[in-house]
């Protein structure tokens, strides 16, 4: 009995978690994270069995319409804060939390918009993807000596104009001519970007919004596992 | 009585400018170095590339900027005048894709695809401008800003509402309009066209931006501020906190713009949208969107100035009921709002695609529209009882001749693109797509190009082929008269 106790008590504390992610809630989420550190429970336990059900329980209600992208970033940051404090608990056991990917983000050169980039770089974060954002206006070169750089398996471009979303394509020449594209996939966004688009310019994929941006990003990853003939860590 | 929508009551009106006057001051607005030494020239704060715009400054410098000016066609008439409650309307601008007239699908837009959006709106007396409405993706993006002009110059009389996308194309565009309004004295005595400005939300003038506002108002171009909130994204998320963030773009643009020429003819414009909460994009044809535009319009219109907005699109990714009934709905409330310059007919898809069937469809809903503001008029002393002393209660009032003197000014009758049970030739029933086709090629083969007078026809030419072979570009894509231009000896 104590020990089913003790079970239904770590279930609770699971559910809680997964619900501060649901809520949105920051604070929450820390406390608990450190709640767990403090009794004892595993810094991985808490992240596989807390904190990512409770992402993905996000993921799958703004997919049905039921929450909203002030909702979806309010969840990623309450990961952020809960990851705050179990990171570093990882680290001291030698430890990490399974990586998803590397991806490196930015805006396309001549654009300066970013609103769009950040939710795809929050998400993704969120959801274990270890992300390096260049930032807006940024060169195909810059791309590719950043993937080149970090080992990128993901270079994701974005563009809010019809004029700058053509630069999209230049940052795929780049990674052509620093001989990086067969290591690197490509993910284009943006409010004028269209799955033809992407076609078009031959990137790998394209996501209409921040969450379709993280299913790509795993599907992606998959692809690229498949082609190397590896399995890709923190995948389920 | 000229029907008047408005969102704002006069306090709110107040609230929104102090706080934009506010924000102007702190936080300040980001500029480009290009402005700094103008701005503290006039005494503002700049550092850390943060201009803090006093109040008292920027009030005064909205005080210089002309209440209306006027942009003329191509025979030096005014043809479009902004200022006051007149209402004008021309096709969107700068996309990328048009929906192909066969297929109904989005592809890339190219030179022809503009060159007969052009004829189209040129044909129609509800468009006042032109726009340069298209990228095309057959001429080199180097040169994508100017000869994206010089087709509609080429092909067009009307004023044109343009913009460039670099500091650097500004000075092509604006060589290129002197030359068709014989010289840059020409040019600002009776400016062709008008440029528009973008600033970057929230509250930054970016490099080219900043330039742009400056080198404009020395040529004595005129400036339209596209100020574009995302309300919850780039923009606080209640629509009279975008409407406050909209009016401190503006008010700072204008105060950059007037430091550099005062008096120099600048519009208070926009393309607010609401940030789709579920998708992330920006829906033109939400009722919101369009509530923005129309209270923008207003604070503009309040501290006097000529105002611009972007309506009449819609969002669908096909000409259909949605599409239309999103851009009629903002058809109707920009035209009762006043706005001087409405831009975005033809357009859907979230602003990323043309439709020149979707454009003479909007033509109709701009008809109505434009029939709706001029409202209810007596016409004559009895507005009722003189019909009925010569009719008694028989009703045969369309025996009269008041009626056949007056139903042309009461009623306002559409082309064939709206069913109005007109029975076809062939007494089939064609859907609007299929109407809208129709009404396309017939104004397309209707069209008839005017040359340009004298030697400027030859001048445009050859500037095009300069300026073009720098780039690469092979021929003049578009330009269909280069036969006749060499028969002619213009080359």
């Amino acid at each position: 009995m104590p020990r089913q106790h003790g079970r239904d008590m770590l279930d609770d504390l699971f559910s809680t978690m997964r619900q501060s992610i649901i809520d949105g809630a920051p604070d929450t989420a820390s406390s608990l994270a450190r709640q767990a550190v403090d009794s004892g429970v595993a810094p991985l336990d808490a992240i596989t069995n807390g904190y990512v059900p409770g992402m993905h329980d996000v993921g799958e209600q703004f997919a049905k319409g039921q929450m909203f992208l002030p909702d979806m970033m309010a969840s990623a940051e309450a990961m952020r804060a809960a990851m705050a404090v179990l990171d570093p608990e990882l680290s001291k056991l030698g430890a990490e939390r399974p990586m998803a990917g590397v991806v490196v983000l930015g805006t396309t050169k001549g654009d300066i918009h970013e609103i769009g980039k950040i939710l795809v770089g929050t998400l993704l974060s969120a959801h274990g993807f270890r992300v390096h954002d260049l930032g807006v206006d940024v060169a195909g070169d810059t791309f590719a000596a950043k993937a080149r750089e970090l080992g990128a398996d993901i270079v994701g471009v974005s563009a809010l104009l019809t004029t700058t979303m053509r630069n999209q394509k230049g940052v795929i020449e780049s990674l052509e001519k620093a001989g990086l594209r067969s290591q690197v996939k490509v993910m284009v966004g943006g409010a004028p970007v269209t799955r033809r688009w992407a076609e078009q310019i031959g990137a790998d994929g394209y996501a209409k919004d921040a969450m379709s941006a993280v299913d790509l990003a795993r599907e992606l990853m998959n692809q690229k596992v498949l082609q190397q003939g590896g399995s890709v860590a923190g995948q389920t | 009585m000229r029907p008047k929508f408005q969102l704002l009551d006069k306090p709110l009106i107040e609230r929104i400018l102090d706080e934009a006057f506010q924000l102007i001051e702190d936080p300040g607005v980001r500029v480009a170095p290009y402005v700094v030494e103008l701005l503290r020239s006039a005494g503002v704060a700049v550092s850390d590339g943060v201009a803090h715009i006093p109040e008292a400054l920027a009030r005064r410098l909205l005080d210089l900027a002309p209440r209306g000016f006027c942009l003329y066609d191509r025979s030096g008439k005014p043809a479009v005048r902004y200022g006051g409650d007149d209402v004008h309307f021309d096709p969107g601008s700068s996309c990328l894709n048009i929906l192909d007239p066969t297929t109904q699908q989005a592809r890339p837009a190219m030179a022809a695809d503009l060159v007969r959006l052009v004829q189209v709106a040129e044909m129609l007396p509800e468009f006042s401008a032109q726009s340069t409405a298209m990228v095309c993706n057959d001429v080199p993006q180097e040169i994508g800003d100017w000869y994206r002009l010089l087709l509609v110059l080429w092909y067009s009389k009307k004023p044109v509402v343009t913009g460039a996308f670099s500091a650097s194309s500004l000075h092509t565009l604006l060589d290129l309009l002197a030359i068709e309004s014989g010289g840059s004295e020409a040019l600002r005595l009776h400016p062709r066209a008008i440029f528009d400005v973008c600033p970057s939300p929230p509250l930054n003038w970016s490099e080219f931006a900043s330039q742009n506002l400056v080198d404009l108002a020395r040529a004595g171009v005129p400036a339209e501020i596209v100020s574009m909130p995302l309300a919850g994204a780039t923009a606080p998320v209640t629509l009279a906190g975008s409407v406050v963030q909209h009016a401190a773009e503006c008010i700072s643009g204008i105060t950059i713009h007037q430091l550099a020429q005062p008096g120099s003819p600048i519009v208070w414009g926009g393309a607010p949208a609401i940030f789709d909460m579920r998708t992330g994009k920006t829906p033109m044809g939400a009722i919101e969107t369009a509530m923005l535009d129309v209270a923008c319009a207003q604070v503009g219109k309040y501290v006097g100035l000529p105002t611009h907005a972007y309506m009449v699109a819609g969002d669908g990714r096909v000409i259909d009921a949605q599409v239309e009934m999103e851009s009629g709905m903002s058809a109707v409330l920009g035209a009762l709002s006043g706005i001087n310059m409405i831009s975005g007919a033809g357009m859907l898809d979230f602003l990323a695609c043309h439709s020149v069937e979707k454009l003479v469809i909007d033509a109709e809903a701009i008809a109505s529209a434009q029939r709706l503001i001029a409202g209810i008029e007596p016409r004559g002393d009895s507005l009722a009882a003189a019909v009925f002393a010569q009719t008694g209660l028989h009703g045969d009032f369309l025996k009269l001749k008041e009626t056949r003197a007056l139903f042309r000014k009461e009623q306002h009758f559409p082309s064939a693109v709206i069913d109005r049970g007109l029975a076809s030739t062939d007494g089939s029933t064609p859907g609007i797509l299929e109407r809208a086709g129709q009404r396309v090629e017939e104004l397309i083969a209707a069209y008839t190009r005017h040359p340009l007078p004298g030697d400027r026809e030859k001048e445009i030419i050859s500037f095009a082929q300069r300026e073009g072979k720098k780039a690469g570009l092979e021929g003049l894509p578009g330009i269909i008269e280069l036969e006749y231009a060499r028969e002619v000896g213009l080359l």
